[in-house]
């Protein structure tokens, strides 16, 4: 098969398997160049695995990897030309900061004064120019972070592997370290794998997200692809908040489906999988994607009774009670405009479902 | 503190018990030590101070005997732990590093089985091997068998020491274009090295300090300190006995505060 030298990095029909146990069951796909690519999945989901297939810890069961057309599978990890930013930093303890960072070059061949040289750039690029000296643990964690950045950056790899480097950093340190590294992927046109579990993050800094669990690939697409049109029920519940309900088809027109709920009530929806009539599926609203009011608006709209106001800050979740127990959660924005859509536990409401925005998975 | 309710000092009699045990511990050493200033010819009539027992080791009729025992002594644990420390350090990076390989737990049984046989078993059994093929007793005889027993005190630290390096490390290293080798000589060798001059002094100690296999190995004629000695206090003990003891002690003190604070220093790094 040939391969497509504008990829950064082919999988093909990739399998890791532990003995009895399959980490990975048969995954394709491709990164393009310059690009900004996120593993997104819960622990367990395979996603570091596939990282350290393509960085060369762990060898592939079945498949094929290709680093820009050149097949790599086969390589042990010094000759890959790929570099891996890891959760725990692992900066080697007994070398200051400067010898971390030219560690790599050195290893390439490159002679002390040039790696140093080198590596002092690099340094300046993350802002620790002044602490070459120091060892790594007299660092702060953020520090050590960008350390680990640079030591991967400095050999100046075609893939830069990042797996979940901002995981033990706290929020606001995560949130500045998160545009810096979108930053550093624009401004030095490295190809940036990064796996993570934080779904924030991924949809924050990615071109696009590949989404995995129990070791398959879900959904691959940009940040606005899997939250608006997510692919199947995990994504659905697992990227962001949604409204997750068993519906029967009751009958179709095009796209458009009719679906009843388990409450006998019915909502027309977009079919996102080919289903026929009398099947079951799932449904998804975004609890965002709905709206409030004392009087119906449209044919469509559900009748319920407001149970529960739960304030978070920029809007307040909802709890409406639909007839025959069926709970719907409805986020409103606390704005001016959104405040007029928040009525007070016991009032009995209209829930309208913006045309458009539930949609229909087979699975 | 949340630990006070089992403080252990909370215990009656706790000072008691604490006080026996350091005494029976270590007041033979102690007279030992204060007797080999004893300026009398007596080891039990106190006479005064005098360091006259330590000049007699150097230069008194028997010190040419114990030089030449200090020295094979020291020859032969220099060497033992030398190579023993080499072997450790490739046994425990085959243990830790080698995955998951057959009769794993079978080699380190074997790795730590000398620590637990009895010694006076394994100087007969040492012994035995060498007449049985034939080879002649001598130096090298104490050196072979003191690198085979002082493995495992070389292993323990190594091993201990290993198992705190997590194996990220040797990735980053190898990720960063670092060869096999040179990801185990520049980053594991070096983290390894506290433990590995902990296990070097120890093996050293326990080297310079064997008496019951050296005994049954050594060849007529060759001595090392402890079998000097013991030649020696077989003729009476006389306050030179007492001296050389006291600088041995001296010695293995340095030795193994030496090795509490390199293992020390390599904790918090």
């Amino acid at each position: 098969m040939p391969q497509d030298i504008t990829n950064a990095i082919d999988v093909r029909q990739a399998v890791k398997r532990y003995g009895d146990f399959t980490a990975l069951k048969t995954i394709s796909l491709s990164i393009h160049d310059n690009e900004f690519f996120t593993l997104l999945g819960p622990s367990g989901c395979g996603k570091t695995t596939l990282l350290r297939m393509i960085a060369g810890f762990e060898d592939v069961t079945e498949g094929e990897i290709f680093l820009y057309g050149e097949e790599i599978e086969n390589l042990p990890p010094d000759k890959r030309p790929v570099n891996t930013v890891f959760q725990n930093y692992a900066l080697f303890p007994h070398m200051n900061v400067l010898e971390n960072v030219s560690f790599g070059l050195e290893m390439l061949g490159k002679s002390k004064s040039e790696a140093r040289t080198r590596a002092g750039e690099i340094l300046e690029l993350v802002q620790l120019s002044q602490f070459g000296a120091r060892k790594p643990l007299q660092l702060s964690g953020g520090q050590q972070q960008r350390v680990a950045l640079a030591r991967a950056l400095a050999p100046q790899p075609k893939v830069l592997l990042l797996d979940e480097p901002l995981s033990a950093l706290d929020l606001k340190l995560r949130k500045a370290m998160q545009l810096e590294l979108k930053h550093l992927q624009r401004e030095t046109g490295i190809t940036f794998i990064f796996v993570t579990h934080d779904q924030d993050e991924a949809l924050t800094m990615s071109d696009r997200i590949a989404v995995m669990s129990a070791g398959e690939l879900q959904q691959l697409g940009d940040a606005r692809d899997i939250y608006e049109k997510p692919a199947n029920r995990f994504v659905a519940d697992f990227i962001g908040e949604t409204n997750l309900i068993d519906v029967i088809v009751k009958s179709k027109d095009g796209d458009r489906v009719l679906c009843e709920f388990p409450n006998g009530l019915t909502l027309t929806c977009d079919a996102v999988d080919e289903m026929d009539v009398g099947k079951t599926g799932h449904m998804s609203i975004r609890p965002e994607r709905m709206k409030l009011h004392q009087t119906q608006v449209e044919a469509e709209n559900f009748k319920g009774k407001v149970v529960e106001n739960v304030y978070a800050g920029t809007d307040v979740q909802t709890i409406v009670h639909l007839q025959n127990d069926m709970k719907l959660a409805v986020r409103t924005q606390n704005s001016d405009t959104g405040k007029a859509m928040i009525f007070d536990p016991g009032t009995d409401v209209f829930v309208d479902v913006e045309f458009g925005s539930a949609r229909l998975l087979a699975s | 503190m949340a630990a006070r309710k089992f403080d252990v000092r909370a215990y009656p009699g706790f000072a008691y018990i604490t006080a026996l045990c350091l005494l029976i511990l270590y007041v033979p050493l102690m007279v030992v030590s204060v007797y080999s200033f004893n300026s009398s010819e007596s080891i039990v009539v106190w006479e005064g101070f005098s360091t006259r027992w330590y000049a007699d080791v150097f230069v008194g009729s028997e010190s040419a005997k114990f030089k030449v025992a200090a020295r094979n002594s020291f020859f032969i644990a220099v060497i033992a732990a030398t190579v023993a420390t080499t072997i450790a350090t490739f046994a425990a990076t085959a243990m830790i590093r080698g995955g998951k390989f057959r009769l794993r737990a079978l080699s380190f049984g074997l790795i730590s089985l000398p620590l637990m046989v009895p010694e006076i078993v394994t100087a007969v059994a040492t012994l035995i091997f060498f007449s049985s093929i034939g080879f002649e007793r001598g130096i090298l005889t104490i050196l072979l068998a003191h690198i085979a027993f002082c493995i495992p005190f070389a292993y323990l630290p190594i091993s201990a020491r290993m198992q705190g390096i997590e194996d990220t490390y040797e990735q980053a290293a190898m990720d960063l274009y670092a060869t096999k080798r040179q990801a185990f000589t520049k980053i594991l060798l070096p983290l390894m090295m506290p433990g590995i001059i902990s296990g070097f002094l120890l093996a050293f100690i326990i080297s310079l300090d064997d008496f019951i296999i050296t005994n049954f190995v050594k060849g007529a004629g060759v001595e090392t300190l402890p079998t000097a000695i013991f030649g020696a206090v077989k003729q009476g003990i006389k306050p030179n006995i007492m001296a050389i003891s006291t600088m041995l002690l001296a010695f293995s003190i340095v030795m193994v505060t030496i090795s509490y604070f390199v293992s020390k220093s390599g904790e918090n790094k």
